[in-house]
């Protein structure tokens, strides 16, 4: 008898516990999902919306916003400056992913040596990192000047005077290799640190085990280091391609998306739509249609993944 | 004997080669940060101008001092811009870590109804480029009047599912014991997650205020959107209107330039491990 009112009281005291917790627990989460609803789910879900109505950023009085289907979606898809914009954006991913992983991935090699001064190399190679892109901008600026510009006189001197001046930011077909050298250059650092850490993770015993097999340095590159890199090496390009599509701030300081839409891409696009010319409702079909492909690029990372985990 | 002669010599010809390699590519990643403060320092325009185009202008040389820094104090209300950008960085950063935490300690740590389809949700958001939002959002924040201000750069930043997650995933790893031993001296979940939780993960708390502080304090487009005069412009976009005023003064861009850089790269010298390391980090999402 007693033995049970304890029993009760004690699963109610259980109860209260579970409630109370329940309870801090929602009190914890709240200003974080507040926040995450208001200025991330609701915009999102307001871009879908919007995308099907000629919503501009101040309203016209004597005309109402309304809805018009997938009329912004028939216009975006006629317009010459979009497939611009979008080729242009994945001229960029195929150039840079490849080049910048790669070159990312020998920093790190290079820098996971036992050498006096390694940490020193890492610094410097990691600095750019921490250098805002508008301040690279600026200054590659100043480097890639047609006429007084040192990587003109650079490539005279090597040359023997045999490369002429390149225009670059004012040439139409330079102007975008200009603006990825300076994106590699303030970027890799960033990957190299990732590969560096994937390295230090590989078991020193898988580069035992081959050496005792006596496989050459490029083998023991080619079948233990790049095997274990996998996973690495997967999310560094994802991540670098994603990157590759939110191009913006570089091309807005140095050439705002010219010469004759050169450098145009598909955020400078969006920028100049929704911003300059306020048209939010044909902006926010511009963003869908960029989500739509950041979401492909990350779905597939996911599948690479899954596949590696299924082995 | 004349075999180890050649490898003691093969040696030295390969350490050599290795650090001239290693040096070529220092030379590739210092050389436009050594152009900017060094081209920063001297004073007179006309010698910044004529350097540019080949060596001297890596050679701090000539007529030396801070004048051009001091002009960008004078032109330009540069003090109100740093001040922008450090308070909105370092609020948001701050906020940031306090509510992300919060909310990953109450997925991690307590039980309650809806935390999987939470954790889920959370890890759906992580996809969601910003870029893809700051239009709707910009609608909104037109309508409640907050163009041209502080909170209209904070606020939407504070919670950061990428950031949770991080959280998420560190506290998940923290052993129960900690907290059920607390639970039995009847301590409260907000006590264990101030008491045992925080202290028990510096690492990850410091991985997030750096990656957040490089992260706001490079944020352009959302700034370029969302501030019209000079009260609440951050430095990113007011380097970016005064490099695109002609005629182009580089004395003073540089002297500009360095002044946003240098507050991160001092930042980073010192804690260049932190720094490392919280890049590392980030590459374990996925």
């Amino acid at each position: 008898m007693k033995s049970d009112i304890s029993n009760a009281s004690s699963s109610v005291s259980m109860k209260m516990q579970r409630r109370r917790e329940a309870l801090t627990a929602w009190l914890f989460s709240a200003p974080s999902l507040l926040l995450l609803l208001f200025f991330l789910i609701i915009p999102f879900i307001m871009a879908f919306v919007l995308s099907l109505t000629d919503q501009r950023m101040i309203p016209n009085p004597n005309l109402p916003t309304e809805f018009i289907g997938l009329r912004n979606y028939i216009r975006l898809f006629g317009e010459e400056t979009f497939y611009r914009a979008i080729l242009n954006n994945f001229i960029f991913a195929a150039i840079v992913v490849p080049l910048q992983t790669s070159f990312a991935l020998i920093l790190a090699m290079l820098i996971n040596q036992k050498l006096k001064m390694i940490n020193l190399y890492r610094t410097i190679y990691f600095s750019p990192v921490v250098v805002t892109m508008v301040v690279v901008a600026v200054v590659w600026s100043n480097l890639f000047n047609p006429t007084e510009g040192f990587i003109n006189q650079f490539l005279k001197f090597i040359s023997f005077g045999r490369i002429q001046p390149i225009g670059w930011l004012q040439d139409t077909h330079w102007a975008f290799p200009a603006i990825m050298i300076l994106s590699i250059w303030q970027g890799v650092g960033f990957q190299m640190v990732i590969f560096l850490a994937g390295l230090q993770d590989i078991p020193a015993e898988l580069y035992e085990a081959a050496r005792v097999d006596g496989a050459s340095k490029w083998q023991q590159f080619r079948f233990v280091t790049l095997p274990q890199l996998r996973n690495t090496t997967i999310f560094v390009v994802i991540t670098t391609t994603i990157l590759a599509f939110k191009l913006f701030t570089q091309v807005w300081v140095l050439t705002k998306g010219g010469p004759q839409n050169a450098t145009m891409t598909t955020i400078v696009f969006l920028y100049r739509q929704g911003f300059r010319q306020l048209r939010v409702g044909y902006a926010s079909t511009i963003a869908v249609v960029f989500f739509l492909i950041v979401l492909t690029i990350s779905l597939f990372q996911r599948v690479f993944l899954k596949e590696e985990g299924g082995r | 004997m004349r075999q180890t002669k050649s490898t003691t010599f093969g040696k030295f010809m390969e350490r050599f080669l290795k650090y001239a390699f290693l040096t070529i590519l220092a030379l590739f990643f210092l050389f436009p940060l050594v152009f900017m403060f060094v081209s920063s320092v001297k004073n007179n325009e006309m010698q910044v101008v004529s350097d540019m185009s080949n060596i001297r202008g890596f050679i701090p040389y000539g007529d030396l001092g801070f004048q051009n820094y001091l002009d960008v104090f004078t032109r330009m209300n540069f003090g109100r811009f740093m001040f922008n950008s450090v308070f909105i960085t370092v609020t948001t950063v701050v906020l940031g870590m306090i509510f992300n935490s919060m909310l990953a300690f109450a997925l991690a740590r307590l039980r309650f109804k809806g935390q999987h389809f939470i954790v889920s949700l959370i890890i759906s958001l992580m996809i969601i480029p910003i870029e893809s939002v700051v239009i709707p959002m910009l609608l909104m924040v037109n309508k409640v009047g907050w163009i041209d201000s502080y909170q209209v750069q904070i606020v939407p930043f504070i919670a950061e599912p990428f950031f949770i997650y991080l959280f998420y995933q560190f506290f998940i790893g923290i052993p129960r014991d900690f907290d059920e031993a607390a639970v039995v001296d009847g301590a409260s979940p907000a006590t264990i997650y101030y008491r045992i939780i925080v202290p028990l993960s510096r690492p990850v708390f410091a991985s997030v205020a750096i990656l957040q502080s490089i992260f706001r304090w490079n944020e352009f487009l959302w700034p370029l959107m969302v501030t019209r005069g000079e009260t609440y412009r951050p430095l990113t976009v007011a380097m970016q209107q005064f490099f695109s005023q002609d005629p182009k003064l580089w004395g003073d861009i540089f002297a500009f330039a360095s002044m946003i850089t240098l507050p991160l790269l001092i930042l980073f010298l010192f804690f260049q491990k932190w720094f490392i390391r919280s890049v590392a980090s980030s590459g374990i999402k996925g």
